[in-house]
């Protein structure tokens, strides 16, 4: 499992592993957004935590497909299948993956993009916070996506089709946790949600990401 | 008496609906008209919202019945999952376009009726938004079915994506519950009669939703057909290709 | 250790291609299946493999005892040919790889990224990824494919020193090997019949 993850992490920032893409388009978000809505700081602050959360989803979303498709491709999958590794395992190693190379640098660089939307002070905290509770869950719910769509040509639009009705939750409560945060009002609830979502979709979801996987290798 | 599998025979399930097929459509136009004529001549204006509730006899039995398509399609997926008849998986494809048809009828019947009364076309009320959630739901398990080629594949494939869609789906309405309480009055109707709408609106509407139900069944039942002839006749073409 | 498959009947696209194929592969046997392209060869591998469920029959071993090994080597561009294979290694828990990498004559290329190999050499690479998985069984699918003639006799050596080990190997190829203790299995008379059209659900195959 440690083998997988590492050869994962090292295919990611090897050349042509697309790391880093993920950042790339999230600042690209950020930037475009004061020249669609204009540069008043008020709007900004008050959309920033709403649109950072946003651009984290869709950044997330960029890179889902390559979650198994290029082990699919070389047939690596097909013989992963065959190893004494579980397939919930796998899918499991595989969610953790995309999280540490594309969940994880979003949360680490969300309060640099943060300042450029002129978040308030008190609301630094608690969307860091609930980025690194959240964005768990949007890795192995893409995952599961992924996992559906593996082996099908020009499946990036129907994966998205798919992954972001699921998001719904996650986004819900993430965001909402973030805005109030910069209000300075109770996030408990909406904290207790986003982490029992996350915590919910990794302790069940791979059992059927596992057994979706399963049906496309045959 | 045989078991009630046997109608999971695809000959056995298209010579039995071809049977009852003409009743229920029969019947579900036979309500549908009465229903629609009684509710919308022959009951009273509202005296608040006027005439403009008359739309609930369209908007609350569409409305139940893109809940429960899914619910059918959740309910055959897992009996194509435990028990693995083809006639409930191509059951579950068959419904999914009548129930996202009906979530549209509710979506656009809802508009007509708020704007109105809230003066808007849309809000994004709670209701309203699960709604849209649902209608987004069907889209995606339609897109999955068309996408793949393999029957059995697009079977086991979209019967998982309903049972996590209908787990995400529940999610949704709490989430979205909790992230906007909304403008859309409560339940029209209950089991508890003390809560109901006024019995003169009641009883029409009974007949409307009876109607939707028939027309529903109706739909799926025609649709099924059609799927269970498609895949017969692709099996067929694949076997011919095989040679 | 042997490999018993009992009337085994396979579906490629949900349509049967083989049935009632049976055969059994003792330890220190290799048996080698023929017959013309699409008559379902690689379906009936992948079977035996556990990739794919069976119709209906049998596969005497667990999927664990199996090594799978098909056109498509699993190889990563931009690992090193070490670090490819130290890969395969580690996920089947085994170590060694030394004696992988000179079998298939890859010693020299072992800090190569493994983007930069010839067709030929990836597929040896592919071909060592059998030997560190440690199973008993190889099943092999085209093995041979881009390799010259050195190269394939490199590999009847392999998959020699595989059955004197006490493993077993079932493949699909058209050439010859030079492994003459080899049975040759056709699969042409095993082609499956259309079904019965009245067979309850099974309208549909």
């Amino acid at each position: 499992m440690i083998a997988l993850l590492t050869r994962d992490l090292r295919l990611a920032v090897r050349a042509g592993g697309g790391f880093g893409l993920g950042l790339a388009f999230f600042l690209i978000v950020v930037t475009l957004v004061p020249f669609s809505v204009g540069p008043e700081n008020m709007l900004l602050t008050k959309i920033a935590p709403g649109i950072l959360w946003l651009g984290a989803l869709l950044a997330c979303l960029l890179s889902l497909d390559r979650i198994f498709a290029l082990d699919w491709e070389d047939g690596s999958l097909d013989l992963l299948a065959t190893s004494p590794l579980p397939m919930e395992a796998l899918v499991s190693i595989k969610a953790l993956a995309h999280w540490l190379t594309t969940g994880l640098p979003l949360v680490v660089a969300t309060p640099v993009f943060a300042l450029l939307l002129s978040l308030p002070e008190a609301g630094y905290f608690p969307l860091v916070l609930s980025l690194l509770l959240g964005t768990p869950a949007l890795s192995v719910i893409g995952t599961f996506g992924a996992a559906l769509t593996v082996g099908l040509k020009r499946g990036g639009l129907l994966l998205s089709l798919l992954v972001l009705p699921l998001y719904v939750p996650t986004l819900i409560f993430g965001a909402e946790m973030a805005r109030r945060g910069a209000q300075g009002l109770d996030m408990t609830t909406a904290m207790m949600m986003l982490a029992g979502i996350s915590f919910g979709v990794i302790a069940l979801l791979p059992f059927a990401s596992a057994s979706v996987l399963r049906v496309n290798l045959r | 008496m045989a078991s009630i599998w046997q109608y999971a025979n695809p000959r056995k399930f298209i010579e039995t609906t071809d049977r009852i097929l003409p009743w229920v459509a029969g019947s579900s136009l036979m309500a549908l008209v009465v229903g629609l004529v009684w509710g919308f001549f022959f009951t009273p204006d509202d005296y608040r919202q006027g005439s403009t509730v008359k739309i609930i006899y369209l908007h609350v039995p569409s409305a139940l019945m893109a809940i429960n398509g899914w619910i059918m399609m959740l309910v055959a997926s897992l009996i194509w999952i435990v028990r693995r008849h083809h006639v409930s998986a191509l059951a579950a494809r068959a419904a999914a376009p009548v129930g996202a048809t009906m979530t549209v009828i509710a979506l656009v019947t809802g508009a007509i009726w708020g704007q109105p009364m809230w003066g808007t076309w849309w809000a994004w009320d709670p209701r309203l938004t699960s709604f849209l959630i649902l209608f987004l739901f069907y889209l995606g398990y339609m897109a999955l079915w068309a996408a793949i080629e393999n029957d059995d594949t697009a079977a086991d494939l979209t019967s998982v994506l309903c049972l996590v869609g209908s787990v995400f789906a529940v999610l949704s309405r709490y989430a979205v519950n909790f992230w906007n309480q909304g403008l859309h009055q409560g339940a029209s109707l209950s089991l508890d009669k003390e809560e109901n709408v006024a019995d003169v609106f009641y009883h029409p509407l009974l007949l409307c939703i009876a109607g939707f139900v028939l027309l529903f069944v109706a739909l799926v039942f025609l649709r099924t057909q059609t799927e269970i002839r498609a895949r017969r006749m692709r099996a067929l073409l694949a076997r011919e290709r095989l040679g | 250790m042997e490999l018993t498959v009992q009337d085994l009947s396979v579906t490629r696209g949900g349509v049967p291609v083989l049935e009632g194929v049976s055969f059994d592969v003792a330890a220190g046997e290799v048996l080698i299946l023929r017959g013309p392209n699409g008559i379902g060869k690689t379906t009936l591998l992948r079977t035996v493999a556990g990739l794919q469920p069976p119709l209906s029959g049998h596969v005497g071993l667990e999927r664990e005892a199996m090594a799978y090994a098909a056109h498509a080597d699993g190889i990563k561009a931009t690992l090193s040919v070490r670090e490819n294979l130290a890969f395969w290694a580690a996920v089947f828990g085994t170590g060694d790889i030394a004696s992988a990498l000179t079998s298939f004559d890859l010693a020299a290329l072992a800090d190569r990224a493994a983007g930069g190999l010839s067709a030929g050499q990836k597929r040896r690479l592919g071909l060592a990824r059998m030997v560190v998985t440690g199973r008993p069984v190889w099943v092999l699918d085209e093995p041979t494919v881009s390799l010259d003639t050195q190269a394939v006799a490199l590999f009847a050596q392999a998959v020699r020193a595989h059955l004197a080990g006490g493993g077993l190997a079932l493949m699909a190829t058209h050439i010859d090997l030079g492994l003459d203790e080899a049975r040759v299995l056709d699969v042409g008379p095993f082609k499956a019949k259309a079904p019965d059209l009245d067979d309850f659900d099974g309208a549909f195959l």
